[in-house]
């Protein structure tokens, strides 16, 4: 928790990075009251959520993290904005430590959280029902001191045009919006304060194919108006190729695999990544039979040794069950598996 | 000649609110042969699930069938006392729901719900439903079945659950399987595997299907035909095939421009413009006139009817008929 706080060694980054994870990791502590496991001698059981993430993202680009239901993805994006403390490593945002400069002084973590963003994926449950939507975009404009109240309903007009709104829209609820609509205005809040960096969890999931749509090209609108930088979390492989610059892919907590986006789809190197996107439903790959998908995710309690994807590779030999593969760098593409490094794959 | 398994025809299921009565489903009319999947592709609120649930007699209120009928096997089930539907679903009709929990009772094993299952609609002893339990579990590919029959719901991972789920709609020997949404609470990996076990089903026990899902990818691979729902209505009905890579409807058109995919260079998906009508402000005439490039005068005033368009079908005054297509 202590080392956490400390910023870490001061290692500019190169100019143009306006966010990274070095090292990130978090682990959830599951265990029970301390009476009733002494009662039932229960082991200690926490989740290592997420582990050794590194990553860097350049100004204006967009790093996509995809990966199933519990790989740690969400807790990632949490901890790049300071909603999680990490076990380990640090995250830096524009140049300064997340957490160490959220737990000083005032006015700096002020700043930062004018810096960064964050969008969720349930726009039921992220927007106020008491509050009228002008309300709801002012607010971090107002408490960021960033404009005097009397210029608010003017801004905050400006912002609901930007996102495709109507002005007359500021005096209703959320409830007298759809869910793509709210989305919307989740959106507009988030660029209220102009960040640098904006973090997207599952935008788009909640949202009907056609209203995704909309949003999707609106995240990218606004991105390139903007030169916003962005972290992009998706289940969804597919919905992630019409944002990403490029795709870092998660599996129990760790990235196995991290390329530019046309590599990524190109030439996938990672067997998880090839069964993902071979598992993708296509539309117009009608009546192809998918390739098989071997097994269920391991248990996040207790991810096997070695390579955590070995019990559902088809590459996996006796060296993957024992020894953890690390993210290596070839040309580019960043992988963690024995089967490319050794060539058998 | 027989008929189709399940002919519906001009269903209408209406709300009584305060602002009025709201029209959700609205003259909807389609059938589903023997062994076929039919998917029921649509946005939220276009009426898909209430068209699934008025088939099974489950519309709750203040929702109500106020029109059309429904025919399993030339019978028609729409009309029956309440007792009789019970009966109906589960052993002719079988239900698979989006959530797996919502169908599986926590406080048993799986093999409790299974035995207890079979033996309300067959005429077996309790061994013998265990045998068969047994056996539906390996049918929905379950590994080690037999050992798993003493497990709880919560020992089982999303896509097991909603095996087991499916083990339990085929318990009592359906002729039709209407499944909401199955596949959208699970992985992508799980997911391939039930549109394959669904497949597999439909093929060698000629079980017929109405797979009901917004996700084009999943009707895609699994169907036979598909029909795209609007605002209460079906706006094109056809061939998987021709549905997707030769729509009829413009709404059709639209909605499969707007699909992400993982061939093309487009950084930029289609979008059609504007939102789905609230159900107490449809538009006149199409439903789909304000949002559509092709509109005319006449589309705001009369209603057109689904009529055939090459091999699909579609409810469209200015159908897309390629140059070319024969």
């Amino acid at each position: 928790m202590s080392d956490a706080r400390t910023p870490a060694p001061e290692r500019p980054a190169p100019a143009a990075t306006v966010a990274e994870a070095r090292g990130l990791a978090r682990t959830f502590d599951l265990r029970r009251p301390l009476a009733e496991r002494l009662l039932r001698r229960d082991a200690p059981r926490a989740i290592p959520a997420v582990q050794d993430v590194s990553f860097a993202i350049a100004r204006g680009r967009t790093l996509a993290l995809v990966g199933e239901s519990g790989c740690g993805k969400t807790t990632l994006a949490r901890l790049m904005v300071g909603l999680e403390t990490p076990t380990r490593g640090s995250a830096r945002v524009a140049g300064v430590d997340v957490h160490a400069t959220l737990a000083g002084p005032a006015d700096a973590a002020r700043a930062l959280r004018r810096r960064m963003q964050m969008i969720f994926q349930d726009p039921f449950a992220s927007l106020d029902p008491r509050w009228r939507i002008g309300d709801i975009v002012a607010e971090p404009l107002l408490e960021q001191g960033l404009i005097p109240p009397a210029q608010a309903h003017e801004r905050v007009t400006a912002l609901l045009a930007s996102v495709g709104l109507a002005g007359a829209d500021v005096r209703r609820f959320p409830h007298q919006f759809s869910g793509g609509q709210r989305q919307r205005i989740s959106i507009a809040r988030a660029i209220a304060t102009s960040p640098e960096f904006l973090v997207c969890d599952e935008p788009t999931s909640a949202l009907d194919v056609s209203v995704q749509a909309q949003v999707l090209n609106l995240l990218v609108d606004l991105q390139r108006e903007r030169a916003l930088t962005m972290l992009f979390i998706s289940h969804n492989l597919v919905v992630v190729r019409y944002v990403a610059d490029d795709v870092g892919v998660m599996y129990l907590g760790r990235l196995v695999e991290l390329a530019p986006r046309g590599e990524l789809f190109g030439a996938p190197r990672h067997p998880y990544t090839r069964m993902l996107l071979a598992a993708v439903p296509d539309v117009h790959g009608a009546r192809r039979e998918r390739a098989p998908v071997q097994g269920d995710a391991s248990d996040p309690l207790a991810p096997p040794p070695g390579c955590a994807f070995h019990p559902r590779c088809p590459h996996a030999n006796a060296r993957c069950r024992v020894e953890r593969p690390e993210l290596r760098d070839s040309g580019g593409v960043h992988v963690a598996c024995h089967a490319v490094e050794e060539g058998r794959l | 000649m027989t008929g189709p398994l399940l002919e519906v025809r001009d269903l209408r299921v209406e709300f009584a609110t305060r602002r009025g009565t709201l029209r959700a489903l609205d003259g909807v009319t389609f059938d589903i042969a023997a062994g076929e999947i039919l998917g029921v592709v649509g946005e939220s609120g276009a009426g898909k699930s209430l068209t699934g649930a008025a088939i099974i007699g489950l519309v709750e209120p203040p929702g109500r069938v106020s029109g059309g009928q429904v025919l399993l096997e030339s019978q028609r089930i729409d009309d029956l006392p309440r007792e009789a539907m019970r009966l109906v679903r589960g052993r002719r009709i079988g239900a698979i729901f989006q959530d797996p929990l919502t169908s599986l009772n926590p406080l048993h094993t799986i093999g409790h719900q299974l035995v207890e299952t079979l033996r309300t609609h067959l005429p077996l002893s309790a061994a013998q439903a265990r045998e068969r339990a047994i056996e539906l579990l390996r049918q929905v590919g379950m590994p080690a079945p037999q050992a798993r029959l003493a497990q709880y719901p919560h020992e089982f991972s999303g896509g097991m659950r909603q095996r087991v789920v499916i083990a339990l709609a085929l318990a009592g020997e359906p002729r039709l399987i209407v499944a909401d949404e199955p596949t959208t609470a699970l992985d992508v990996a799980a997911q391939a595997q039930i549109i394959r076990l669904l497949r597999g089903l439909a093929q060698a026990h000629a079980v017929s299907v109405m797979l009901i899902t917004h996700d084009m990818g999943v009707i895609a691979e699994t169907c036979d035909r598909v029909a795209v729902m609007y605002a209460g209505r079906i706006v094109e009905n056809g061939p998987v095939d021709e549905v997707i890579r030769r729509p009829a409807h413009p709404y059709t058109a639209g909605l499969m421009a707007s699909v992400p995919t993982l061939h093309g260079d487009g950084r930029r998906l289609a979008q059609i413009a504007g939102a789905l009508p609230d159900l107490d402000a449809i538009p006149s005439g199409c439903a789909f006139h304000p949002r559509c490039p092709k509109a005319s005068p006449r589309c705001a005033e009369e209603r057109p009817e689904l009529a055939l368009v090459r091999r699909t079908r579609a409810a469209c005054w200015w159908p897309i008929v390629e140059p070319g297509a024969a």
